[in-house]
This record gives structure tokens, C-alpha cells and sequence, in this order.
């Protein structure tokens, strides 16, 4: 056999593997919507961080993580930090959601600012906002899919058809199961992720210079201050990192982790699950080392997204790399699949009965999202194969663009008087300044993240509505109990 | 809804503070510790030190 077609047989079995654990995942009959959606929430501490993990620790983190620590160097760090100090966040807020969603049957962030704002359109307004930034992640995904599938196959699978194949297959077992496919095809994923970690953070760097150690002398000789801040860019300053952190902190309010929270049975278990996500964060640590030995190993790649993927082909034999392009797959196809579900639920619950002006049975609505299901994965490919340069500013304003929901998240659960215009009016003005300034080439502007610009504004708002014509007295502490009780 | 004790926001504070706030004062290669540029090995530390953070938050919390 080939090289390549070793590689290929692996890497094909692991995504096969795994596509059947999902098909099997929901295996008991006609799924009812809550099922399908929140898993009837009913999952314990380690599915539900498995799950999130999933959603953390995706394809475009790991090609993105050691693409920026080759070509951009320091700023790299806030990656490893957004995400732990995440977890702060979550473990005061998303007990309070949780409890909120399960006293009202919520299944979607469009669910949750309808009930908590009595506003049917202010729900719709953010599910659309919602499923437009998940579909630009969704294509990142489904874009990184395509390189790894191409790069370690040596490129007996084109990007093309393993975009197709794979997104036709999360499509597939999201269909099925619904989001217990997705956990279950996260257990897989995480053993053999953690397991490729291990072998390109240590092994990249050995074979190279010996040992991690001389790795990083060797590049900081060979290229000073790449590796502190601003590192090789002139922007990514101390100021753009802390207002960068503090904005993708708020990733609590990406709409897949609010499906994610749902699907916990306790509160007990989202606090637990916060408190180990930081572990999780470890093999990222290793990612990073195999970027940075990437910088000399493989230099001057136009496409730093490729380092970590072209390092490994040549330190290491076709079967490692058949490993790592399987595990790899799998990475973008468990983020895909919650995308993928929490988009289509979205249009179905939020957007579509506020468009139509009507209210759909429980029946219809599943039926609306196992069409919408495949209209999201057909509308990710599209894109995927049309990428250019606008998705990646599309990008930086998706995730701007998630965090200007917070303020009606976080400051919605501790405070009654928070106004519904306000919080959509702070939304829109929050999305139109961070859009003005992205598409103006502003960002960062002035050294500081559009995004936390965006949210300054959007705070100034909300403050000003709220405290001119305070919202119904009907919020969150007027039916809540003792939170910690349960 | 209870709002969260001044001690346990307090406690929360201080991993911002580790890693975001004080960026200026650990973004730096030397002294090196275990062969890492130190601004990677200080964070490292801090992702061990958190879940013993916010484990301590998680009960001040209970107790109320």
C-alpha cells in the first residue's frame, strides 16, 4: 500500500466509527422534539462537558490555534485564556439560565428572550442574528474539514468531496438522533483528540530540535518578539488582548451553548461542568507547541491554518497522520452537528412562527427544523465552497456579533428592570457600530476589539431604556427560588 | 434571583486579573521555567490553578 492510502483506509474507518455511533445515538423510536433537541435534559456532568467540550475545542480552534502561533505569534495566548475565563461566567449565569429554561420548557436563545422579555419579536430578531453567525462558524468548520480530509489523505480526497460526504453525514445522524448523536460522537472524538495532542505537541517539537525546550530557543532566536506581544502583526497590542479576552469571554451566548446548558438535569451539573472545562483546556497547550515548532520546520507556508497539518506529514509515518486527518474529521463534525441542529431549531421555534404570524404544533415545529436541518447544511456548503476573504471579516463579527446578546442574557437574569427595547435596540446598535467599524477596516481600532466597542455601546443603551421605562416587573426573581437548592 | 456574594465576585476577579488585566507585567520570555517562554508558562499555571478557583467559588456559593 501507498503512503497515502494507509493514511486514507485510517482515516476513513474513524469517521465511519464515529458516523455510526451517531446513527445508533437515538435508536428508541420517534424522537419528540424536546428529545431531539435538548436530549428530554437528562444528560450528567461528563456528556454534558464532553458536549461542550466539543463546542470549545473544535477543527478551526486546533488548524486556527496553531495557524496564529506560526504567523502571528504572541497574541495567540488569548485564545487559551478566553476560554478558561469563560468558565467564571458560567458557573454564575448558567445555573440561572438552566433553571429559567427548564421552569418554561426552553429549547433555544430565541425561546429564552421571548419568555424573559414577553417579546415574541425580540426572540426572532436574535434567532435570526443567531443562525446567520452560525452558519459562518458552521462554514469554518466544514472548510477545515476539507483541508485536513485533503492534507492527510496526501490528497487522494479532494477538499470538495469531503465537504460533501461529511456534512452530508452530520446532516444525516442529526437527523436520526438529534443532539444525542452529537455527544455521543464527542466521547469518540475527545479520546482520540486528547491522543493526536499528545503525539504532534510532543512529537513535532522532538523531531525537530530534540525537545520543547530547544524548540522555543531555537525560535526566539531565529525570530525575536515573535513570541510575546504584539508578536509578527503591528495591532494584536496588551490593550487589543484585554478587550479581545473580555469580548470572546461571552461566549456563554453563542446559541449552541445555550441548547448545550438545556440539556444538563441539573444546575448542579452546568456549575461542575464549568468548574473542569479549564482541563479541557491542556491539550490546547500542546497545539500551541506544535504550531511553534511548525514556524522553522516548515517556514513560510502562505497559509498559516496548513502548519500543524504539513509539520506532522513530514515528522511523522502515513498511519500517525491517518490518525490524526480521522480525528481531525471528527473535530469539525461535532461542532457542525450542534451548529447544524441549533440553527435549524432556531428558524423552526423562533423565526419562522414570527414571519408566518401563527403558532405551529409541536409536530410541525420538528418538522420545520428536520427540513431546516437540511437547508442549513446545504447553505454552510455553499459557502464553504465560495469562501473568500469577506467570510473571514464575516467571522470576526460573528463572533463580535454573539457577545452583543450578553448584556440581555447576563444582566436579564440578575435584574428585573431591564427594558425589552432596550435590550433590542442595545442588540442592533451593539451589531451596527462592530459592523461599521469591521467593514471599514477598523479593527481593532485604536487598539482596541471592535466587538468590546460594540458592547460598550450596546451597555450604554440598555442602561439609558432601562432606567427611562424599566421593564415589567414580571423578570426572573419574581417567580425564581433558591437557586442553589437544586 | 439571589445575586452572587461580594466574596465569591471577588474570587472571581482575580483569575481576570491573572490573565487578562496584567497582561504588561508576564508577556515576556525570561526567566524561562521548564524551557517555556514565561508569558506560556504563566498562563499554563493559571488553566491548573482554575478549576481550584472556581471550585472555591462553587462553595462559598452553596453555603449561602
Amino acid at each position: 500500500m501507498t503512503p497515502g492510502t494507509i493514511a486514507l483506509v485510517l482515516l476513513l474507518t474513524i469517521v465511519a466509527v464515529g458516523s455510526v455511533i451517531g446513527f445508533l445515538a437515538g435508536r428508541r423510536g420517534e424522537l419528540r422534539l424536546e428529545e431531539w433537541t435538548v436530549a428530554g435534559r437528562g444528560l450528567g456532568v461528563l456528556l454534558v462537558w464532553l458536549l461542550m467540550a466539543g463546542e470549545n475545542f473544535t477543527a478551526f480552534s486546533v488548524l486556527g490555534l496553531s495557524g496564529w502561533i506560526y504567523s502571528k505569534g504572541g497574541p495567540t495566548l488569548y485564545i487559551l485564556v478566553y476560554l478558561a475565563l469563560g468558565q467564571v461566567l458560567l458557573l454564575f449565569v448558567g445555573p440561572l439560565i438552566w433553571d429559567f429554561g427548564r421552569r418554561h420548557g426552553l429549547q433555544t436563545i430565541g425561546d429564552f428572550f421571548t419568555r424573559r422579555y414577553g417579546s415574541e419579536a425580540l426572540g426572532a430578531v436574535v434567532a435570526l442574528a443567531g443562525v446567520t453567525f452560525l452558519l459562518v462558524y458552521l462554514q469554518l468548520q466544514v472548510t477545515s474539514l476539507g483541508i485536513i480530509v485533503e492534507v492527510c489523505s496526501f490528497g487522494q480526497v479532494g477538499r470538495v468531496p469531503a465537504m460533501v460526504v461529511a456534512t452530508a453525514v452530520v446532516a444525516g445522524f442529526v437527523l436520526v438522533s438529534g443532539v444525542r448523536a452529537v455527544v455521543w460522537v464527542s466521547v469518540l472524538k475527545d479520546f482520540l483528540l486528547v491522543a493526536v495532542a499528545v503525539v504532534v505537541g510532543i512529537g513535532i517539537p522532538y523531531h525537530f530540535f530534540g525537545g520543547i525546550g530547544p524548540m522555543f530557543a531555537a525560535v526566539e532566536q531565529a525570530r525575536p518578539g515573535h513570541l510575546t506581544m504584539p508578536g509578527s502583526t503591528t495591532v494584536n497590542t496588551h490593550s487589543w488582548y484585554i478587550t479581545t479576552v473580555l469580548m470572546s469571554s461571552l461566549g456563554l451566548a453563542w446559541p449552541h451553548m445555550f441548547g448545550s446548558i438545556f440539556t444538563a438535569k441539573s444546575a448542579d451539573t452546568i456549575r461542575k461542568n464549568a468548574i473542569l472545562t479549564p482541563l479541557h483546556l491542556l491539550p490546547l497547550v500542546l497545539i500551541v507547541f506544535a504550531g511553534c515548532a511548525a514556524i522553522l520546520a516548515v517556514p513560510h507556508l502562505a497559509n498559516g491554518d496548513l502548519s500543524l497539518l504539513m509539520a506532522a506529514r513530514l515528522a511523522f509515518p502515513p498511519w500517525v497522520l491517518g490518525l490524526i486527518g480521522g480525528a481531525g474529521a471528527l473535530t469539525a463534525m461535532v461542532p457542525a452537528g450542534i451548529q447544524i441542529l441549533t440553527a435549524s431549531t432556531l428558524l423552526a421555534k423562533n423565526v419562522v412562527p414570527s414571519v408566518w404570524r401563527r403558532t405551529f404544533s409541536e409536530v410541525a415545529v420538528g418538522r420545520i427544523a428536520r427540513v431546516g436541518v437540511v437547508l442549513v447544511a446545504l447553505g454552510a456548503l455553499y459557502l464553504s465552497m465560495h469562501s473568500s476573504a469577506t467570510l473571514v471579516s464575516l467571522l470576526i463579527l460573528a463572533y463580535s456579533g454573539v457577545g452583543q446578546f450578553a448584556p440581555g442574557i447576563i444582566l436579564g437574569m440578575f435584574f428585573d428592570r431591564v427594558s425589552p427595547r432596550g435590550v433590542l435596540i442595545g442588540i442592533l446598535g451593539g451589531l451596527a457600530v462592530t459592523g461599521t467599524l469591521v467593514w471599514t477596516h477598523h479593527d481593532p481600532f485604536h487598539g482596541i476589539n471592535t466587538g468590546f466597542i460594540g458592547l460598550c455601546a450596546n451597555l450604554a443603551l440598555v442602561g439609558i431604556f432601562s432606567w427611562r421605562e424599566p421593564g415589567p416587573a414580571a423578570g426572573p426573581s419574581a417567580e425564581a427560588g433558591d437557586q442553589f437548592a437544586r | 434571583v439571589k445575586k452572587p456574594s461580594i466574596r465569591a465576585l471577588g474570587l472571581a476577579l482575580v483569575p481576570y486579573v491573572g490573565m487578562c488585566f496584567s497582561v504588561a507585567l508576564w508577556d515576556r520570555l525570561d526567566p524561562h521555567v521548564l524551557g517555556l517562554p514565561f508569558n506560556l508558562f504563566w498562563i499554563l499555571c493559571w488553566l491548573l490553578a482554575m478549576p481550584l478557583i472556581l471550585t472555591a467559588i462553587y462553595r462559598i456559593e452553596r453555603r449561602r
